[in-house]
């Protein structure tokens, strides 16, 4: 039970002076129950603002917010708890991270939870396995590691609390594409595991279409577009028409596919695309090979 | 984090705006003088006034300047209460129960509350409010410029000075996000007793200073590479010139000034 439902929901930053700028827009949404959800928008679009609302970091100023059926600020005093279920990985949370050793800050959140020392190891090694952080350094200050083992050791950090909903902003901004990779199957697997939930926020189509389920589309605080991935890159003028684009070998698909190339199934991975060639090409007979 | 506005800049184009910094620093220097030799009523009403009318040319909001005095409101209360319960003086205004409450204490009390109030609200219009930090470490840099002459690193104070006030806005901003990050993990702050509440800042207070270390040797590794050096003969963009308009400002501020005497002096009348 750990679907997130938002509830026409509006954000506005700075109410009432010169500089008011309203981040979100009357946005109702439903995060289905242990998907991945991609969010994509452009830089300003309001999936940041969106996404701290999901734990509570701000509120919204009208609108629910549901989680599992119950709405989150229905007692403000019990946030906290709403924040352990709701795991929220910041944008470059290599920031946030404080204590002596690797093992010190991925335990920081459990033990904010108040649990035992026995299930806080556990959860350090098991949640250090899922982001990808080597247990030899685990034992070695965070200031040690290097920018993509500091990413990751900041994410082990959320997982650590076990979330039902995990939601990440920008995980994989600014590294290179191996250790894009690691982190981003690490959390399908955590996903896969544990049932959880899954929001990511990202740039890239290219990684939207290779790890997640379904897809959210903000344009200036308003949702445009959610669906599966097959239903919202097939939609790829109201994509270009918002400023954003689709996979480019969703590019190449589609540019086929107005040449006369019946191309079915799935567009928006290289593998697919390939699949999706022959098969168009054995329904041909064979001729065009 | 967000309603710091005490020491902010304010864009707008007013006279004041248009000034140049030195000017404006020697003319808050005038100011001061005028603010600590009213002593008289008179010499405070025409203060007072002065005050009001110099923050109309401002062009900024009255709801601002009463923002900025927000800060300083409790301080104000305190000093006025304290020399109006404990000037002794002769003649007694009233007596209640054990409370004697002087004439002088009255005095004395509305006196300091001016002098603070319009403290405040002069040195903010002058230099907070209408100047850019830049202009104003610029104009400082100028007016102790001589001290150079004496081996003092003035240069490379205002250099540091700059850059100082260039990363307040950046450390609030980053502040708030490491506490954001912090209570998605579960940090509470608002609860505990002292010692729990200053130990649940560590999470913020490390990652702050170590991001701060790192941004400072970024900037100066930046500096380096662009052959920076403090101690050539640097020259500005933009060069300080006095015009007509910074003459008038600082001419009718000395007026303000020998005014504010010749009041205390001709017609010493205190309140009541």
């Amino acid at each position: 039970m750990s679907e997130i439902k938002l509830e026409n929901v509006t954000y506005t930053y700075g109410a009432k002076t010169p500089f008011e700028k309203r981040a979100v827009d009357g946005i109702s949404l439903t995060f289905e129950d242990g998907k991945i959800t991609g969010l994509i928008g452009h830089t300003g679009s309001g999936k940041s603002t969106l996404v701290q609302m999901l734990n509570g970091l701000l509120k919204p100023d009208s609108g629910h917010i549901y989680l599992g059926g119950a709405d989150i600020w229905a007692e403000p005093k019990k946030l906290r708890l709403v924040r352990f279920r709701v795991g929220l990985v910041m944008q470059y949370p290599e920031y946030q991270l404080f204590d002596e050793t690797v093992r010190a800050d991925i335990a920081f959140g459990p033990k904010n939870m108040g649990l035992s020392p026995e299930e806080i190891d556990e959860r350090v090694i098991e949640s250090a396995r899922f982001a990808g952080v080597d247990e030899k350094l685990l034992d070695k200050s965070p200031f040690e590691l290097s920018g993509g083992q500091k990413r990751r050791a900041a994410i082990a950090g959320v997982m650590a609390m076990r979330p039902e909903a995990l939601v990440l902003d920008e995980p994989a901004a600014g590294l290179d594409p191996a250790g894009r990779d690691a982190i981003l199957s690490g959390i399908r697997t955590y996903s896969e595991k544990t049932g959880a939930t899954v929001i990511i926020v990202s740039h890239s189509m290219e990684d939207m279409a290779v790890y997640c389920d379904d897809i959210a589309v903000l344009a200036d605080g308003k949702l445009k577009m959610k669906g599966t991935r097959e239903e919202v890159f097939r939609r790829r003028d109201e994509l270009l028409a918002v400023g954003l684009g689709v996979p480019m070998i969703t590019d190449i698909a589609c540019e086929l596919m107005t040449l006369g190339v019946a191309l079915g199934g799935d567009i928006y991975t290289v593998g697919g695309v390939a699949d999706a060639i022959c098969d168009s090409a054995a329904a041909n007979g064979g001729e065009n090979r | 984090m967000k309603d710091i506005t005490l020491g902010q800049y304010f864009p707008g184009n007013s006279v004041l705006h248009k000034m140049d910094p030195r000017a404006k620093l020697i003319s808050a220097i005038i100011y001061i003088a005028v603010v600590f030799t009213s002593s008289s009523a008179g010499a405070l009403a025409f203060l007072a006034v002065a005050t009001v009318a110099i923050m109309l040319i401002s062009g900024i909001p009255i709801s601002v300047y009463l923002r900025g005095l927000r800060p300083i409101l409790f301080i104000l209360a305190l000093t006025a209460a304290l020399n109006l319960f404990m000037t002794r003086g002769e003649t007694v205004a009233f007596e209640f129960w054990i409370v004697k409450i002087y004439v002088e204490g009255i005095n004395n009390a509305i006196l300091m509350a001016v002098r603070i109030t319009t403290l405040v609200l002069g040195s903010c219009v002058f230099l907070s409010y209408t100047t850019s930090p830049i202009a104003l470490t610029d104009g400082l840099e100028s007016l102790l410029g001589p001290l150079s002459k004496l081996h003092v690193p003035v240069h490379d104070f205002s250099m540091m000075m700059t850059i100082a006030l260039r990363f307040i806005p950046l450390l609030i901003e980053e502040t708030d996000k490491i506490m954001s990050a912090q209570k998605a993990r579960g940090s509470d702050f608002s609860s505990g007793g002292p010692v729990k509440r200053v130990r649940a800042l560590l999470p913020i207070l490390i990652p702050l200073f170590v991001s701060s270390f790192k941004r400072a040797e970024e900037l100066a590794v930046a500096m380096e590479c662009r052959c920076y050096r403090g101690d050539v003969e640097r020259t500005h963009m933009k060069v300080l010139r006095y015009g007509a308009l910074d003459f008038v400002v600082m001419a009718s501020l000395l007026v303000l000034l020998s005014a504010v005497i010749a009041i205390n002096i001709f017609v010493p009348i205190y309140a009541f």
